[in-house]
């Protein structure tokens, strides 16, 4: 395999435009016979099927879910960024792209990074129009906010439903390119394998989640926007049904899998509170912006927060970055966070906690002005601990929350597979090793609606496409392997439930490749999952039968896919000995414990190429060159 | 605090094109604080121990935001608690052995899939009909270029605000889906961009739901009181509004 990253030569402020001029384009009435596969219609997959439709071609569109108007992306509270400096604080194009490579610890390319900076504000432009209720000021004009410790405000936002508000926006788009008849939509459809025929994706099989058929889909290109893997630890934030089974897929098919080590876990969210829990949620980061993080100062203080007196408590972050305080960047809240716990200083009934308190911003603001900024969330946390934050602290503890790895792409989106393309959450991306705030929704919509559509014409217009059909050898050979899988999964019946393995495997996760990383735990691990790997294999009790909806197999299936792909992610924690962004390696700090980078040796992206699952993966080293900016050691004291 | 309870659960489970039926199970030791579908869960984990099968429900981001879950719990949608989603209803409201019947969302336009799960594809039928605004990604002017007063775009957020669950449907006695159509209506009356295609909108949208098998309107709103997100009956009024405006139109 050899990667080649396209980035285009030229000044960084022409390369896109310049890009879009040499694309090769397709014919408009050749157009309508090429098919586009597009797996997923949360906020990259729905943008992207919708504008394709619009230009001509023909889409078939998937999605596990009954409709395309439910996706994880919907549950995006925070906001979407964009350079627009309507604000007049001195943001900029230049500086949305500065900050997005420093905040990613400079672990992603340039040449994106300043693409997707340059279209954030066509983004809000198509949005608007689409009659999205973005918070306006009273003189009508368009509010923006500053996010996640940004210095300028440049997070456009719809109360705190942004997500849902811009998901419903292009689930729009898509109905109105369903029901023009350029859009074919897939619900309650599952993809499970990428057809390759002649070295070029061609297709995937499908299971139809109501009557478990496995059918057939033919294409000239495949796209999947399947989201990111932060399932494979059991708990996290994302939506019960996030997976990265396409994806995995993708990767045992020939696309080189990026970075899966860099996860981010999030520093605001409600702590775990018993065995049976099975998702985490998150409390919006503004948060930060009035509550005081603390703990007690003494170890194993079990007394209520509101007994200990205020010389007894830590405002760690307070204490530690003196400039920043509360609103340090995500990795360095959540770090600290586990740093106090580990030292026996946690609250609540597990001791996996800090306080979130407010009381200082109560007697400052009043009780009025809480409410009016965090009523929603406060309601919130009460619904769901019972407890009420006016009064007592909040509990708070980091969760896994979005994985800034993924599958390899290059400047055109596409992976190191031709003709499969990955964009939103699921491609390696252009967040580095960290993602800002409010970005996520910014480079699915980018990808989505304006890289895409434009990129994909020069594949299609030049790449030689002979004619297939649903009856390739390769199409019945991969139906036949996806069924021998399922039937395999129910035939085990044995004594442990799907969930039980998956807490498992979430677990070792957690405690060996979470927030603080070393190659003594990972090389446990490493030897760990194979064995909980073999285990499932034998002892997996899948219920119920293959043609019937069958939630159990569902989720089986994709289990048996985070057990390998598990692996992946550990070997790439072990062989990136730097810290950098939401990796922090143990053995990689300076002396004061913050994460230390390694320049020299790691300024990379590590891209595996799969080998078979018994063999070790390719590790590919695609560089990463600067030619903008300079490299410096982020601080935040 | 939180405490453990035990619950018998009446749940109706039924597969695809069989008659249903109710089959009762009991949740033991259930923590209080767990969520509606953390107690399902548990239940489920138990039936797949016993070699049966667990019971199918929908649900997704568990936030109350995606619009998966919903169910008839004790014949209230959602529980029927002001304002929450199944999966925001947490086991606290519930006391200890008490029985809860559990069913599925019933309206002649949703037929049961399995057990809990049913089939809310009209409602995204009656979207295709024109609940977007048709602007191609490419043609929008510069965002700030029309400026809209602070209220409208408040009303169109209230509006917008709908999850698509189908608890109005679920709720209305004669299986409307007014308020589900009304909210799309309304944020698109509301707005500056929604004006080019109002009168074909609200023409088709309510034409397709005549069509889909949704009943009529006669003014009960059960349906805003099952609305998990408070969505208003004045939206209906709006949209009678929009309706006989577009029905003068030529
Ligand atoms: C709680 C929370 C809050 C967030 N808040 C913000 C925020 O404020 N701002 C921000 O910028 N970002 C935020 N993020 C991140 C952001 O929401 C996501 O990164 C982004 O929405 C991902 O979009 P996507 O289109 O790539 O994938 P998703 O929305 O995850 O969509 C994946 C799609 O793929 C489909 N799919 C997957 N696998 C298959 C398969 N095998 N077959 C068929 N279909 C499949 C699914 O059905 C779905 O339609 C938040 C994330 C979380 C968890
Ligand atoms: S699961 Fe998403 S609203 Fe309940």
């Amino acid at each position: 395999m050899k990667l080649d990253s396209k980035i285009p030569a030229g000044p960084l402020a022409e390369k896109w435009t310049k890009h879009k001029f040499n694309v090769k384009l397709v014919n408009p009435s050749n157009k309508r016979k090429h098919t586009v596969i597009v797996v997923g219609t949360g906020l990259a997959g729905a943008s992207a099927a919708a504008t394709m439709s619009e230009l001509g071609y023909m889409v078939d569109a998937f999605t596990y879910s009954d409709s395309p108007r439910r996706a994880h992306s919907i549950a995006a509270q925070g906001g979407i960024n964009a350079a627009k400096n309507y604000p007049n604080d001195g943001d900029s194009i230049y500086r949305l792209f500065y900050d997005t490579i420093k905040g990613g610890d400079f672990r992603s390319r340039e040449a994106n990074v300043y693409r997707l900076a340059e279209i954030s504000n066509q983004i809000i432009d198509h949005c608007v129009a689409q009659g999205i209720p973005f918070a306006r000021e009273y003189g009508g004009y368009l509010a923006n906010r500053s996010f996640g410790g940004a210095q300028v405000s440049r997070t456009f936002y719809a109360r705190g439903q942004t997500g849902q508000q811009l998901l419903i926006g292009a689930y729009g788009a898509l109905s109105k390119e369903i029901k023009a008849g350029g859009v074919k939509m897939h619900t309650r459809t599952e993809v499970v394998d990428i057809v390759v025929i002649g070295g070029q994706a061609r297709g995937i099989i499908a299971r139809n989640l109501v009557t478990g058929e496995l059918t057939r889909h033919v294409a000239d290109a495949v796209v999947l926007a399947t989201g990111g893997y932060s399932n494979v630890f059991f708990l996290s934030t994302n939506a019960m049904n996030c997976n990265a089974s396409a994806a995995w897929r993708a990767y045992k098919k020939g696309a080189a899998f990026a970075n899966p080590c860099y996860t981010q876990i999030h520093p605001t969210c409600i702590p775990v509170h018993g065995d049976y829990q099975s998702k985490l949620t998150l409390m919006s980061e503004s948060l930060r912006n009035d509550g005081r993080i603390w703990v007690p100062k003494a170890k194993g203080d079990k007394r209520p927060a509101n007994l200990i007196p205020e010389d007894e408590r830590d405002y760690y972050l307070e204490r530690k970055y003196p400039s920043f305080g509360n609103l340090v960047p995500r990795d360095l809240a959540s770090r600290n966070a586990k740093m106090v716990c580990d030292e026996g200083r946690g609250v609540g009934p597990t001791g996996n906690a800090v306080y979130l308190d407010f009381a200082d911003a109560i007697k400052r603001l009043g009780r009025d002005n809480i409410a009016a900024k965090y009523g929603n969330l406060f309601e919130m946390y009460n619904r769901i601990t019972d407890e009420d934050p006016y009064t007592t602290p909040m509990m708070i503890f980091p969760a896994v929350h979005y994985t800034m790895g993924g599958l390899w792409v290059d400047y055109n989106l596409m992976t190191s597979l031709p003709g499969l393309y990955a964009i939103g959450e699921v491609n390696f991306s252009d967040h580095g090793a960290n993602r800002l705030g409010a970005s996520a929704l910014m480079q699915g919509l980018a990808d989505g609606y304006f890289v895409l559509p434009n990129t994909i014409n020069d594949y299609l217009a030049t790449a030689k496409l002979p004619k297939v059909g649903t009856d390739h050898p390769a199409m019945a050979e991969a139906e036949t392997a996806a069924k021998e899988k399922i039937d395999k999964l129910l035939s085990i019946k044995g004594h442990r439930t799907v969930d039980d393995f998956h807490k498992e495997l979430g677990h070792l996760l957690w405690e060996k490749c979470g927030m603080g990383r070393n190659a003594k735990g990972l090389k446990e691990a490493l030897e760990k999952i194979p064995q909980i790997r073999a285990e499932f294999w034998k002892n997996v009790n899948v219920p119920g039968s293959a043609d019937d909806l069958n939630q159990a197999l569902e989720k089986a299936n994709r289990v048996a896919d985070f057990m390998e792909f598990a692996e992946l992610l550990v070997r790439d924690a072990l062989n990136r000995a730097e810290s950098c962004g939401g990796h922090f390696r143990e053995e990689s700090q300076t002396e004061e414990g913050e994460a230390l980078r390694d320049d020299e040796n790691f300024t990379y992206v590590a891209a595996w190429e799969f080998q078979g699952l018994d063999k070790e993966p390719i590790l590919h080293k695609d560089e990463l060159v600067f030619e903008e900016v300079h490299l410096t050691q982020r601080s935040y004291k | 605090m939180s405490e453990k309870i035990n619950i018998t659960l009446k749940v109706w489970r039924q597969n695809r094109g069989e008659e249903g039926r109710f089959e009762v199970y009991q949740a033991q030791d259930i923590d209080t604080d767990a969520s509606f579908l953390e107690m399902m869960d548990i239940v489920n984990e138990g039936l797949t121990l016993a070699g049966k099968e667990p019971i199918a429900f929908e649900h997704d981001c568990r936030e109350g935001i995606c619009g998966c879950c919903g169910a008839l719990v004790n014949g209230k949608t959602h529980g029927s608690h002001e304002q929450t989603t199944l999966c925001q209803l947490h086991m606290r409201k519930f006391k200890n052995n008490e029985q809860i019947v559990v069913e599925p969302f019933r309206a002649h336009a949703f037929t049961v899939i399995k057990d809990l799960i049913v089939d809310r594809s009209g409602l995204d039928a009656i979207i295709r009909e024109g609940g977007y605004v048709s602007v191609k990604t490419g043609s929008a002017p510069e965002a700030s270029t029309t400026p809209i007063k602070k209220e409208l775009a408040e009303a169109a957020m209230d509006a917008a605000e709908c999850i698509g669950c189908g608890a109005c449907v679920a709720a209305c006695p004669n299986g409307a889906a007014m308020l589900f159509t009304a909210a799309k209506v309304s944020q698109y009356a509301l707005l500056p961009q929604g004006h080019p295609e109002r009168t074909q909108r609200v023409k088709n949208m309510v034409a397709k739901m005549d069509e889909l098998g949704f009943g009529n309107c006669s003014n009960e709103y059960e349906c805003a009181v099952a609305c998990p997100k408070g969505i208003d009956v004045k939206n209906i009024a709006r949209l009678n509004r929009e309706f006989i405006k577009a029905s003068l139109v030529k």
